[in-house]
């Protein structure tokens, strides 16, 4: 079966390794800190300016000047910091965080992202991302496998203007864990039950397959 | 001790004018100007370019000044919280630069450090870098950003004092602390203006150097944009 957006969130946590900086983009990505390990210390960055966020609070204890990036209100978890965005920036820019897991709306088998504007219909910007993925030195990518119609958002070349270019080298989705590299989409795990015609379907990239995939452990 | 204390609004926004650039601090609605924007839309002025991350909600923050079409461009990362900002946008009514976010704190940090352009890999092989210098550093291509330039810089903090000194609190410190000295004028709204002496000086995060005009704003909303909250167990 095809994973939901917590599912992808569970596969996601578990690239995130003990000592990681971790910044976590809008969407699935932030429900990833909801399944990280325990036994292991992570610190989340948020690029509005904090590190080492914590759960949402309790009602009643919301304030308005501590949100994410995503504009929720948080809390903050012993050993935080807050900053100017220059400086959150610095951060990133400067490869002090560890890993960015970030959503899209298309990504291609040379490891270009789409995921800030719809020409014509939708433009909300791209916030930090451009940043974040002209920088990082790993980046997973957490998405749909297909769009509401079906159609394939795992593709040759990106249609969407660019958030930016060669930078995706891993691609979770509700179907597959995909490595990109070689200019193409190497399936590394399947979704549980999901088969590998499945995901080939739902492949409009180039697909490489290599030996018995296994199924995702979650 | 400079004494940069104004007595009121019209004192800290004396001299703006219409076809002004200006940059506005906060994150969403998190550190916003909010004294600063209310006496824009009352003064009624036009055809301002706006620098800030976001434009606001539609009955919020720089929403206010969209609504009353004082704005001819904004220059923003993110604007995906205002269905007027897109209205406008899409119709051609509002003249948009969107800029990577840390490249819109950095333009604001090198106008605050005098800069006049850095380089940065954010948008290289984008729309962004259009028609834009790009340089090869190391194997790995980079995009030439100039500083901003701006009139004036309406920013807000927690605490400050008549010297211009400036705290911020919690993730509301974002682009304001960026903001101060990277316009001709730097105007300070806070929370709580105390006396000169009060604030310790290791922990002051913007010098009163960078700041023009303070004053003790009012108020204030501090509107929560998204509200989410745990149950308890």
């Amino acid at each position: 079966m095809a994973l939901d957006k917590n599912g992808i969130a569970k596969r996601i946590a578990q690239e995130v390794q003990n000592g990681y900086y971790v910044n976590l983009g809008i969407g699935i990505p932030t429900l990833v800190a909801n399944y990280v390990r325990e036994d292991i210390e992570v610190e989340f960055q948020s690029e509005n300016g904090v590190l080492g966020m914590g759960p949402f609070p309790f009602e009643g204890e919301e304030d308005a000047d501590i949100i994410n990036a995503g504009k929720q209100t948080i809390t903050t978890m012993p050993g935080a910091s807050f900053f100017d965005s220059a400086t959150s920036f610095s951060m990133i820019r400067g490869k002090h965080v560890h890993l960015t897991i970030l959503g899209a709306m298309e990504v291609s088998q040379n490891g270009d992202i789409a995921n800030w504007k719809i020409p014509g219909k939708m433009v909300k910007g791209m916030g930090g991302a451009m940043d974040l993925v002209a920088s990082a030195e790993n980046i997973i990518v957490a998405m749909m496998h297909t769009n509401k119609e079906g159609e394939s958002k795992i593709l040759k070349q990106c249609t969407l203007p660019l958030t930016g270019v060669g930078c995706v080298k891993k691609v979770v989705t509700n179907l597959a864990v995909l490595e990109v590299k070689n200019n193409a989409f190497y399936l590394l795990e399947r979704a549980p039950g999901v088969s590998v015609e499945e995901i080939q379907n739902a492949t409009e990239g180039t697909l490489i397959v290599e030996g018995e995939v296994p199924e995702m452990a979650i | 001790m400079i004494n940069k204390k104004v007595n009121n609004l019209e004192e800290a926004l004396k001299g703006v004018e219409d076809g002004m650039t200006l940059m506005l601090g906060g994150f969403g609605l998190c550190g916003i100007p909010e004294n600063a924007i209310s006496e824009l839309v009352k003064r009624n002025l036009k055809e301002l370019t706006c620098i800030s991350n976001n434009a606001g909600v539609d009955d919020f923050g720089l929403g206010l000044l969209l609504q009353k079409k004082q704005i001819k461009k904004m220059i923003s990362s993110y604007v995906g919280e205002n269905q007027e900002f897109e209205r406008q946008m899409l119709s051609g009514e509002l003249e948009v630069e969107l800029t990577p976010q840390g490249t819109l704190a950095e333009k604001c940090r090198a106008a605050q450090a005098g800069f006049p352009a850095f380089y940065t890999p954010a948008g290289y092989g984008t729309e962004v870098a259009e028609g834009k210098e790009t340089r090869e550093f190391d194997g790995k291509m980079y995009v030439l950003e100039p500083a901003f330039k701006a009139d004036f810089a309406f920013v807000k903090a927690w605490k400050g004092d008549a010297a211009g000194n400036l705290i911020f609190k919690g993730t509301a410190r974002n682009f304001n602390a960026n903001m101060c000295g990277a316009a001709t004028i730097t105007v300070a709204e806070v929370e709580e203006l105390v006396p000169v002496g009060e604030l310790d000086p290791n922990n002051i995060h913007i010098p009163g150097i960078f700041v023009q005009r303070i004053f003790q704003g009012s108020n204030y909303e501090k509107r929560i944009e998204q509200r989410t909250v745990r149950q308890k167990q």
